[in-house]
């Protein structure tokens, strides 16, 4: 997106585009998207993201924040400002491992985590999470194995991620996964539960009273996939 | 009183050590569990990423299962031994005391089924029934085979003992410390109790994920541990089973025996080392067989 409002507004012509990549850094006021942040909040149960004083505290408590392309408090500043598309497409979001470090440090009580989940949410709705990135893939087939079975099946959950996202992954880890089968620890059957009808039902019937339903319009799809 | 046990998906596979020496500790302790008739999976981690109402549904559905095969008993106790597990029982209750519509909307929704949910069930972790029900006094009693000698390096990892629990400091927790140390083992000093492993990281994004666990073996070497003990599947997963693979990475070596801590308490119970899962690890504990026979057990 940031390419065609430059191309736009400066009136770059198609040869410059081709010989370099333009991205512009930063964006205009207009751009930012404000109700990013009370979407947010609302679906983090009422973070006050407001009362972050920017102290980074979270970033210096997070374990992989170095990893992350927007450490945690960038990520409450830039979800605040409405940085919707960068927030959403970035990699913090898929690499938090919900280690509630940031949350229990927090001076001003804000759940970190819990916002960190609502944009792994938000992500996989609007459909900006990375299509082949494992994390997410990993957490859509659980949810579905635990929507059908009532329970999660290491083996055959791991199998799946490994082929929709790098099959060769899965060549790495079969040794690993032949050593814990030797041991009884891992195996290739389906783990169900009984009363699978009644468990499927209870699901579906949070669904529709479900105050978090986000329609995405398809103009910010377009978008996300132009970034 | 007896406890209703919760295994989750893990202690069923990948964690099934854990759930032979857990049940082995209890039965030698005289604890008394059931375990919960059709349980379903917590909602943990990555299901909170997809859908939050249904994970919430999920967890609200075992605790009000274990209200249900309890209705007989005066307390609802539910032992859940895995870290994620444990925090997601313990969120749904808080998150369902804050939000009576959301609760208004679940016990709705249970009801249909069948179910009650009352929230009065206790969500425990097992160190924190061994160490406040049971006690450290009557577990000294019972120690069989003290751990002399052994250098204990207690982890936690992060989701046993933050956000919402509250049996142990959420920084500097000491309750297995306190354990090994009635147990007669030696326990480590470190920083590296409540750190992240790297959590599912290491099945999706192992660049980021071996790190983490390489920080905290090293560190426990560094502080001349002979052991690390753990409380959750994921962590004792990570911590041992990747090893091979974080010294390639790292040409380093971080060979160290990875056991959950109800395998040492267990063997400090003077438990048979075969009913605490004990040949499911990927090593063999020798080094601290060695310790302890060298350290002639002393029987109490
Ligand atoms: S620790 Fe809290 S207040 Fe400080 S930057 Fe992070 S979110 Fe903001
Ligand atoms: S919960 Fe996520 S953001 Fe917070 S410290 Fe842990 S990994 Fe970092």
């Amino acid at each position: 997106m940031d390419k065609t409002v430059f191309a736009e507004s400066f009136a770059l012509d198609n040869a410059a585009k081709d010989i370099v990549e333009i991205r512009r850094r930063i964006k205009y006021e207009g751009e930012l998207d404000k109700s990013f942040r009370d979407k947010i909040a609302k679906s983090a149960h009422g973070e006050k993201l407001y009362g972050c004083i920017q102290c980074g505290t979270c970033s210096a408590a997070c374990p992989v924040s170095h990893y992350m392309d927007y450490t945690p408090r960038k990520i409450i500043q830039m979800v605040r400002e409405g940085f919707k598309e960068e927030v959403l497409t970035s990699s913090t979001v898929w690499l938090c491992a919900s280690c509630y470090a940031c949350t229990v440090e927090c001076p001003k009580g804000i759940k970190i985590t819990d916002v960190m989940y609502a944009l792994k949410r938000e992500s996989i709705l609007g459909n900006y999470y990375p299509k082949k990135s494992p994390a997410s893939i990993l957490a859509n087939n659980f949810f579905n194995q635990v929507l059908n079975n009532g329970r999660n099946s290491e083996g055959p959950l791991l199998i799946k991620m490994y082929l929709k996202t790098n099959p060769f992954m899965l060549f790495k880890n079969m040794a690993l996964g032949f050593k814990l089968w030797m041991r009884g620890r891992i195996s290739l059957k389906t783990e169900k539960i009984k009363d699978r009808k009644a468990l499927k039902k209870l699901l579906q019937s949070v669904e529709d009273k479900s105050n978090y339903k986000v329609k995405v319009n398809s103009s910010s799809l377009k978008e996300a996939s132009a970034v | 009183m007896k406890y209703i046990y919760y295994p989750g998906c893990s202690l069923k596979s990948t964690g099934k050590l854990y759930e032979e020496s857990l049940l082995a500790v209890f039965d030698a302790l005289d604890i008394k569990y059931e375990e919960l008739k059709d349980w379903n999976c917590c909602g943990a981690t990555a299901y909170m990423a997809v859908d939050e109402k249904k994970a919430f549904v999920l967890a609200a559905r075992n605790i009000a299962l274990a209200e249900q095969q309890f209705k007989e008993e005066e307390e609802v106790n539910i032992v859940a031994p895995c870290s994620a597990c444990y925090m997601i029982l313990l969120k749904t209750q808080k998150f369902l005391e804050d939000n009576p519509e959301d609760m208004a909307v679940i016990k709705a929704a249970l009801k249909e089924s069948g179910l009650d949910y009352s929230a009065k069930a206790k969500i425990r972790h097992p160190i924190d029934v061994l160490v406040n029900d049971v006690g450290v006094q009557e577990i000294t009693r019972r120690i069989n085979k003290p751990l002399k000698g052994i250098r204990v390096a207690s982890y936690y990892g992060c989701q046993t003992v933050r956000p919402y629990s509250t049996f142990d400091d959420q920084r500097n927790p000491v309750t297995m410390d306190e354990l090994f140390k009635a147990a007669g083992a030696e326990v480590v000093e470190w920083t590296m109790k409540t750190r992240c492993c790297g959590a599912s990281l290491t099945g999706t994004i192992q660049e980021v994920a071996l790190p983490l666990s390489y920080i905290i073996l090293h560190e426990a070497k560094k502080r001349r541990a002979d052991v690390v003990t753990t409380a959750c599947s994921l962590c004792q997963f990570n911590l041992e089973c990747y090893q091979t693979n974080i010294d390639a990475k790292f040409k380093t070596d971080t060979k160290i025996d990875v056991i959950y801590f109800t395998q040492l308490l267990g063997l400090a119970l003077g438990l048979d080392p075969k009913k605490l899962g004990i040949n499911r690890l990927f090593a063999q504990p020798e080094n601290l067989y060695k310790i302890m026979e060298g350290g002639k057990p002393v029987y109490v």
